[in-house]
């Protein structure tokens, strides 16, 4: 009996990968039916709210009073949506500086979410956290790491404590194609699969680490390929089909139980890496890269769907509510107090109550 | 219970380890090597064997990922001691350490806690060179949510230790090899030393002589010689590097007027610096001499052992440093006896 084998006896027999193929897919799931028209409509209110939440940001930058770099979701909203439905409230979610849409998901809280932009005490992090560290742990949303690929390796003794402890929470890491560049997340891949962690990878790729493409910067086209050697079940889909991630997550969960899951997904950031404007100008790209993603938008498809299914009337009753809620919100960001000076002093360390 | 019973350094950390582990089924114990024959240099002598593997396992050589790892169990309900069997190999790791676990609390309004231990081993002697000698206690005390410890003593080490276990914040205990062979009085049941507490080793007069960890055997020595000549010097070791508690310091030099800072690791923005302007800040008016500070050499640490004596200061230095401070003749310490561990320590490791 190898180390593995002491170590983690209920985890011996993990099931061999297998790959999801996604063109096939992406086809069938247009005319699947598996999905009630609650969860279909939850898919895109989550996704509307993250890009109506975003173009409020937009529409708001010019009276410059969100001092935070903001890396904004849009483009990718499905993949945050899709992922954070199929785990729902057992979810752990360690995610990056590009956060808006997965917070949002998890939360629905575009009040915090906003007063959080504006510095405001009434955010999640009391004004402390911004953009860059937008997080709420009571809500699953535990930290945002602005350093690349820092947040992958603690989901890792999240899994480690979610086993030891028995419970069903699910730890789930975010990172882009720019954190595989780094090394500690082929250490954590190593450790993930060694020990069996259930953790689910998400690498959402978008071809660039800030301006640099990965043409420039990887040595391999499959990152996926490369993962499985290591005994990982992975996933691939190409697409912007929320209900195709939510289904694939969904298949994931089954794999969980016997270790670590990576998802390899795509997405088209639709803006500059940090700020809240297109960049196209600046010559690194092409505008029609945009244009051609556009057609197949991950929040337009999903509304095209739920038209063409007869609900059109319930999009429109939920638009209004997200915006109205957005609205609403906005507001409460902008006249809600800043911290107290003695919050600059508050939480360094964790101290024990006086009488405790 | 027995008063008088005496054990080394290294069984102080492994009885704290021990009893800690008992306690609460959530700590645990990882780190490079920690479960293979050597038992991290004696200090986890036992735990294998007592708890079994999944509470104490060897890793992957990943320092980086694995201090992830652990601030997500911390994060999760568990309490984990990371092992790092050089200062070096933390090195590593720092990003994590820096970056997230320093900074969790702080970030999250106060709603997470990473409640991680990592204990690192500070070599010295035989050749160790310039990866394996390092201390960095300034280094890590620089960062605000960190909490760092340098034990001296086997019963401070027991009871920091197990204070370090409980604490909810992340701590660095940084533990000179060396000082695993001092032997000294150790409770046998489970006991806590506070963390942010300095302590008066030695009752003196004359001069205060702040000190870490293994300076102060150094500073014993030169306590002890300086007493034939009727100098008295008062040794105080601060046991915690961050938060540091300089009260007792500042008492002592507003008592004595004169302070030397013999701080085991580099002087440039160091410790020692640390603690002179604290004292310039709060004892101006008390001080007879400026405040003299003692650390390594403000080089990489050589390998060859005749450099390497220049390198690290000793009871020689602080002697002449009271002697200087104090205007007294140059003693002739060609009979003395010093401690070192240079003729025990055979290496290689």
């Amino acid at each position: 009996m190898g180390l593995q084998a002491i170590l983690f006896p209920d985890m011996v027999s993990a099931s061999k990968s297998s790959k999801t193929k996604a063109s096939a897919t992406v086809k069938m799931a247009l005319h699947k039916n598996d999905l009630s028209s609650e969860t279909r409509l939850l898919l895109y209110k989550k996704m509307y709210l993250s890009r109506k939440t975003e173009e409020k940001i937009q529409a708001e930058d010019k009276n410059d009073e969100m001092k935070t770099p903001m890396h904004m979701s849009m483009g990718g909203e499905a993949i945050a949506v899709g992922v954070y439905m199929a785990l729902g409230e057992r979810a752990q979610v360690f995610s990056t500086y590009r956060n808006h849409a997965i917070y949002l998901a998890a939360t629905e809280d575009s009040e915090g979410f906003l007063a959080e932009l504006y510095g405001k005490s009434t955010g999640p992090g009391g004004g402390k956290a911004g953009s860059m560290h937008m997080a709420n742990p009571e809500k699953g949303v535990i930290f945002s790491s602005a350093v690349v690929s820092t947040n992958i390796s603690p989901a890792l003794g999240v899994a480690f404590a979610n086993r030891q402890l028995g419970n069903d929470k699910i730890a789930v890491t975010f990172f882009g194609d720019g954190a595989v560049d780094e090394g500690v997340f082929w250490e954590s891949i190593n450790l993930a699969c060694l020990w069996k962690l259930p953790v689910l990878f998400v690498y959402e790729d978008n071809g660039l680490a800030i301006h640099t493409s990965t043409a420039i910067r990887h040595s391999y086209n499959n990152l996926a390929a490369i993962v499985e050697k290591f005994g990982c079940h992975t996933i691939e889909y190409g697409g912007t089909d929320v209900e195709e991630i939510f289904r694939l997550t969904t298949s994931a969960l089954q794999h969980l139980k016997s270790g670590p899951v990576l998802m390899s997904l795509k997405y088209y950031r639709y803006l500059e890496h940090v700020g809240v404007n297109e960049d196209f100008k600046a010559g690194y790209r092409p505008k029609e890269e945009l244009l051609r993603w556009q057609k197949i938008d991950p929040v337009d498809t999903q509304r095209a769907r739920l038209v063409k299914l007869g609900l059109e009337d319930e999009v429109i009753k939920l638009e209004k509510e997200v915006s109205k809620n957005v609205e609403k919100a906005l507001r409460l960001a902008k006249t809600a107090p800043f911290p107290k000076a003695k919050e600059l002093y508050s939480g360094i360390y964790y101290e024990r109550k006086k009488n405790n | 219970m027995n008063e008088k019973r005496i054990i080394s350094y290294q069984q102080a950390i492994s009885e704290a380890l021990t009893q800690e582990m008992e306690r609460d089924p959530r700590v645990f114990v990882y780190g490079l090597d920690v479960a293979d024959h050597k038992a991290s240099f004696g200090s986890v002598a036992g735990l294998v064997k007592k708890f079994g593997p999944k509470r104490i396992f060897s890793t992957p050589m990943s320092e980086d990922s694995l201090m992830g790892f652990g601030i997500g169990a911390a994060l999760n309900g568990l309490r984990p001691v990371n092992i790092h069997i050089r200062v070096e190999f933390l090195l590593l790791a720092m990003n994590q350490l820096i970056n997230i676990a320093s900074s969790l609390r702080y970030g999250s309004n106060g709603k997470l806690s990473v409640p991680l231990v990592i204990r690192v081993i500070i070599g010295r002697g035989w050749g160790q060179g310039y990866q394996h000698s390092k201390s960095l206690q300034s280094f890590f005390a620089h960062i605000p949510g960190l909490k760092v410890i340098m034990p001296t003593t086997p019963y401070d080490v027991k009871g920091m230790l197990t204070s370090a276990i409980r604490d909810n914040n992340p701590v660095v205990c940084l533990e000179h090899r060396w000082l695993y062979w001092t032997e000294g009085h150790v409770p046998e049941e489970s006991y806590t030393v506070p963390i942010g507490q300095s302590r008066i080793l030695r009752k003196g007069s004359d001069v205060t002589i702040v000190t870490t960890s293994w300076m102060n055997v150094e500073a014993h020595d030169a306590a002890n010689i300086l007493k034939k000549r009727g100098v008295s010097l008062e040794i105080i070791d601060p046991r915690t590097i961050s938060p540091l508690d300089d009260l007792p310091i500042i008492n002592s030099v507003n008592k004595t007027g004169h302070c030397i800072v013999a701080d085991y690791d580099w002087l440039n923005c160091g410790f020692s610096a640390e603690v002179s302007a604290r004292l310039s800040e709060k004892c101006f008016s008390k001080l007879k001499s400026p405040v003299t500070r003692i650390g390594f050499a403000p080089t990489p640490c050589p390998t060859t052992r005749p450099l390497e004596n220049l390198f690290y200061p000793n009871a020689v230095s602080i002697i002449r440093a009271v002697e200087e401070k104090l205007k007294l003749k140059k003693a002739d310490l060609s009979k003395e006896k010093f401690h070192t561990w240079e003729n025990k320590f055979k290496g290689p490791f």
